[in-house]
């Protein structure tokens, strides 16, 4: 969102070196975005490139980030590294629901991202973001530690452009839910957000049954 | 189809089972390998092969569907098991099984490894097992609809049977997957299935048996039972394994690996795929080890194809292989010191000898961690002189002196003997009746290891120990690893320092090629143990069934029994000491 420039208040002479003014928004993002704490949780091929990208030689603590907690509740940040299947899409949305504010999402490589070389196959899921919000996509099969370190800069960016007064949560009164109902398994994953489209499907005899067995 | 891998025991069998079991076992016609046993005898004549023929150990089992009518054969369903003495190919049974009712005697009385993979392939082929005593669902989940591995099943976004698909760029326009189905998504529902209506009524996430024991009280000890649930999403389970466990205060009383949560639906997509095409998906089996995926698949194929691969190719297969070994290996040693609780000191530099490996694969393959490198007869690109160079440099300097850093903090650490001499022991039989192999089975004291049991590649041409520990616990399994990574640099001093000049490829790099009909099954000794592909071909373009023995989903088959009265802090170590790739397990 656009802020008013505001005219900055003059340091007292006195002051200068000692005291800095600078606007709530740049110290609150300046402070967020270097202790952004990803969630250690490996889904694929992925996860172990994730692993090489928290060792040494590419060292993500220059970014204030080194620490990975396996609770949902101790983190911020969900790296969706890997295919997401039909049997563990409801853990992951859950996950994503006990993550509390404010929270972002990576993609992390072609299967988290569409389905990638596997998007054909009837347990996959195709793409993590048919369920959840995703903030960035990092493509690559599996992506390169770079390209991992890129995308953490990426959401420092979008981070840098967030404001305290719009963000959802902290809003005062309006309770905001942003949880996704988890999905069950049925004969096939039942994601309940779309039961009226399959209520609808079932009425006449539909095309997408599976051909005569 | 007898090659040089299988010295004809097959005929002294035949000869054998003959005599003993008269009008139950017959050979295979051309082009299928090995025997087909009669349906009523197959538990008799398994138990004579285990007991009289030295057929100890059943490393495979696949459903293979025959809709129709092939090589005079008529439409079935068909079972295969591949046996193994100590030394030598496989023995390849074959049972069928009818298409309206497809019943085969469980093996589980007789080979307890036999558990998972037909509760597989009553999963993905529909084949029921008579007598397995807990026949469930185990990678898709308990109410599913549909058995996936059949011919005639097809999936949401199927397009055509075989690739390339001419669906995939009508007019020049890439259509996406998406917009081809009525909801947009890879879902789909039985005929006049309404969400509204549902119930769930099965067990989808297996609780049930679970539950049962948890509500049987030990008489002795006046305490509740506890199921307890860990996983997908756990630090220590390296991946997203599930384990369930009923506890009795703190010990186990029950514990089952629950899988599937990574089934990325390997089998029915590389069926679909070209021969050439499953390459780079045999990467993303076992992700820690791509190199040595390949291998196993190239070797089947090559196989059928009667390829002869040109020595320096061999030898750079050798490399690659060995390295990856290494890798695999120091990288589980330091998974499993995080379990213990020496969180990332040990793995921290073990990752750090992992990126300057990366850096020899990314060398030579192009890619650091999916490889994508070998091909039917050779490899795809040769070893430069610079690479050959990190190489040695790695072989004869730098990995030696991480082994040695490893070795001295580690193995007499007082903390460290305290938490695995003696935790999670594998008496031998058991290891040898549950298909165990690898670290886990040299572990156990057994010293069976296919680069000198079958060897294949050049391993006949090199010098090293086999390694073994004797006591079967973690601490063995963690011995027998570091034994292993001296032994895979030793492999690759004498490689390296032999290396010889050459074509690195038999022929021309084709994009397709052509694998005559038959049937063969490929394996390795990866560093996880035996991984093994059968591939069955028609002759087409195609594979027309493509199954991974993966060493991982086998081993992990002994877990519940290893953990039974252990500490639930234990049993991540176990599972550590196991050492599993998800990727592998689940496929």
């Amino acid at each position: 969102m656009p802020t008013r420039k505001r005219q900055l208040p003059e340091i007292p002479p006195e002051l200068v070196g000692t005291v800095h003014v600078t606007p709530l928004d740049r110290i609150y993002n300046w402070a967020r975005k270097r202790s952004l704490w990803p969630m250690f949780f490996g889904l694929a091929c992925c996860a172990f490139e994730m692993v090489g990208t928290f060792a040494a030689r590419f060292d993500p603590s220059r970014f204030g980030m080194e620490i990975m907690r396996a609770s949902p509740r101790q983190a911020d940040l969900l790296i969706v590294n890997g295919t997401v299947t039909k049997k563990m899409a409801p853990q992951v949305i859950r996950l994503y629901n006990q993550l509390p504010e404010p929270k972002y999402v990576l993609a992390m490589g072609a299967c988290a991202i569409s389905g990638g070389p596997f998007k054909e196959g009837y347990n996959v899921v195709s793409g993590i973001d048919k369920f959840i919000p995703v903030d960035v996509y990092i493509p690559g099969c599996p992506p390169r530690p770079e390209a991992l370190m890129h995308g953490f800069l990426t959401i420092h960016a979008r981070m840098e452009r967030e404001s305290v007064r719009d963000l959802r949560w902290y809003r005062k009164g309006e309770e905001v839910d942003t949880s996704v109902p988890v999905p069950e398994l049925g004969p096939d994953l039942v994601d309940w957000r779309l039961a009226e489209q399959i209520e609808a499907l079932q009425q006449p005899a539909t095309d997408n049954q599976q051909p005569a067995e | 189809m007898a090659t040089e891998v299988t010295p004809e025991p097959t005929d002294e069998v035949l000869t054998r089972l003959q005599e003993r079991f008269p009008g139950a076992v017959e050979a295979a016609p051309e082009p299928y390998e090995g025997l087909i046993v009669a349906r009523d005898h197959l538990v008799d004549v398994a138990t004579f092969l285990r007991d009289e023929m030295g057929y100890a150990y059943l490393s495979d089992v696949v459903g293979v569907d025959y809709p129709e009518e092939v090589n005079g054969l008529p439409p079935r369903f068909e079972v295969v098991y591949h046996l193994f003495r100590p030394v030598g190919g496989p023995l390849t049974l074959h049972v069928h099984a009818d298409r309206e009712n497809p019943v085969v005697p469980s093996l589980v009385p007789v080979f307890p490894s036999a558990n998972f993979q037909e509760r597989e392939a009553w999963d993905l082929v529909g084949i029921r097992f008579e007598g397995h005593p807990d026949l469930r669902r185990i990678l898709l989940w308990d109410g599913f609809d549909g058995h996936p591995l059949r011919k005639d099943w097809h999936e949401v976004y199927y397009e055509e049977e075989k690739k390339p698909f001419g669906s995939r760029w009508p007019e020049g326009h890439p259509v996406m997957a998406e917009s081809r189905t009525p909801l947009g998504r890879n879902l789909r529902y039985p005929p006049g299935w309404s969400p509204e209506d549902w119930r769930p009524t099965t067990d989808p996430w297996g609780y049930r048996p679970h539950d049962e024991v948890a509500e049987q009280k030990n008489p002795a000890m006046p305490v509740d039972r506890v199921v307890l649930n860990m996983g997908p999403h756990h630090p220590s389970t390296h991946g997203v394994l599930r384990l369930l466990a009923t506890l009795e205060g703190e010990r186990i009383q029950k514990l089952e690996p629950m899988l599937g949560f990574l089934h990325r639906c390997h089998e029915k997509i590389g069926e679909r795929n070209t021969w050439l095409g499953n390459i780079p998906y045999t990467d993303r089996l076992d992700y820690v080890c791509s190199m040595t995926n390949n291998w196993p698949y190239v070797l089947a194929v090559e196989k059928l194809m009667g390829v002869e691969v040109p020595e320096r190719a061999e030898y750079i297969r050798v490399i690659m292989g060995e390295f990856t070994r290494f890798l695999n290996h120091a990288v589980s040693v330091g998974f499993m010191c995080n379990d213990l609780g020496i969180y990332f000191t040990v793995m921290l530099y073990a990752l750090e000898e992992r990126e300057f490996i990366l850096d020899l694969f990314e060398m030579t393959a192009g890619s650091r961690m999916m490889c994508n490198y070998m091909r039917f007869g050779g490899v795809a690109h040769d070893m430069t002189e610079e690479a050959v160079a990190l190489a040695r440099e790695l072989a004869f300097e730098r990995l030696p002196r991480f082994i040695d850093k490893v070795d001295a903090y580690l193995t007499e650490n007082e903390i460290f003997r305290a938490r695995t001499v003696g935790v999670g022991v594998l008496p031998p039989e058991q290891a040898v009746a549950y298909g165990c192999t690898g670290p886990l089975l040299r572990g156990s004291g057994v010293p069976y290891d296919i680069r000198r049991a079958d060897p294949y590649s050049i391993y006949d041409e090199f010098d090293f120990e086999i390694i073994t520990a004797p006591d079967g616990d973690v601490y063995s399994r963690y011995l027998v690893r570091l034994g292993e990574m001296r032994e895979s640099l030793r492999i690759l001093q004498q490689a390296l320092n032999r290396l010889p000049d050459g074509p690195v490829m038999a022929g021309k790099k084709k994009a397709t090629v052509k694998v005559p009909p038959g049937e063969s099954y490929g394996r390795i000794e990866a560093p996880k143990g035996e991984l093994g592909f059968y591939i069955v071909s028609d002759g087409s373009p195609n594979p027309y069934r493509y199954h991974i023995r993966a060493p991982s989903f086998v081993n992990l088959g002994v877990m519940g029994e290893l953990c039974r009265g252990h500490l639930i802090a234990d049993v991540v170590i176990i599972l550590a000491s196991i050492d599993i790739t998800l990727g592998e397990v689940d496929r």
